[in-house]
């Protein structure tokens, strides 16, 4: 019954990911992208999430949690760097 | 080893989780404007992700017998971060917007932004300046 419900989540995440490509490509505004971009990495994070309950082991808990905090990190960088044409001043 | 109910409990978390991390994509790729688009990952994607975290979080102890706080640890981090995150992203569009830098015409500011009502402007514009008439309180 898990595997399933973890199929049927993983496809779910999976289309999510490709309807983001698709506002990623799209655009139309720069900030778009940033935010496409930003919900892919979430959306990452949960593929890698439901992987690990598919699989039934705990390799990927660094990964997702990486990819969290870096993720925050870009997304903050792209939009500093569109406010103030820098990043570090 | 009955564990029915909490197979059926996961399952039942899972699915939520899938559907609304999918329902946040589809609105984001379906909205007219950035505003608008901003509602769907920040809110709805992250309530997918949690059930997604919260399923790992019982099935791990449940299932494998091995416990890890890594799942909570992840769920304050992007929890902590989606709102931040959206602020930045509407900051950097309203500025954006204000020098006509890449217009969306569905976009209802690109006409600039309604007044306040107060004595101050915007604050991502006006950050400390005040008017001389309305002094501090």
């Amino acid at each position: 019954m898990i595997e399933i419900a973890v199929l049927f989540a993983i496809s779910c995440v999976g289309l999510a990911m490709a309807l983001n490509l698709w506002r990623l490509a799209r655009g139309p505004t720069t900030a778009d992208r940033i935010l496409a971009l930003d919900t892919m990495t979430i959306n990452a994070i949960a593929l890698m999430v439901l992987m690990q309950i598919q699989q039934g082991s705990a390799v990927y808990f660094e990964a997702a949690l990486l990819l969290a905090m870096v993720g925050f990190v870009g997304t903050v960088a792209y939009c500093k760097f569109l406010l103030r044409g820098d990043i570090i001043e | 080893m009955d564990a029915g109910p909490v197979e059926i409990l996961i399952s039942a978390i899972l699915v939520i989780g899938g559907f609304f991390a999918l329902v946040g994509s589809w609105g984001l790729a379906r909205m007219p404007s950035l505003m608008t688009r901003l509602h769907g990952p920040t809110k709805v994607t992250t309530l997918g992700v949690g059930s997604c975290l919260i399923a790992s979080m019982i099935y791990f102890p449940a299932m494998q017998g091995t416990y890890s706080a890594h799942e909570l640890l992840i769920t304050l981090f992007l929890f902590l971060t989606a709102p931040i995150t959206a602020n930045m992203i509407a900051k950097a569009h309203l500025h954006r917007q204000g020098r006509a830098i890449d217009p969306n015409p569905m976009d209802d500011i690109a006409e600039g932004l309604p007044p306040t009502g107060v004595g101050t402007g915007w604050a991502t514009f006006e950050g400390q300046h005040r008017d001389p008439a309305d002094p501090p309180r």
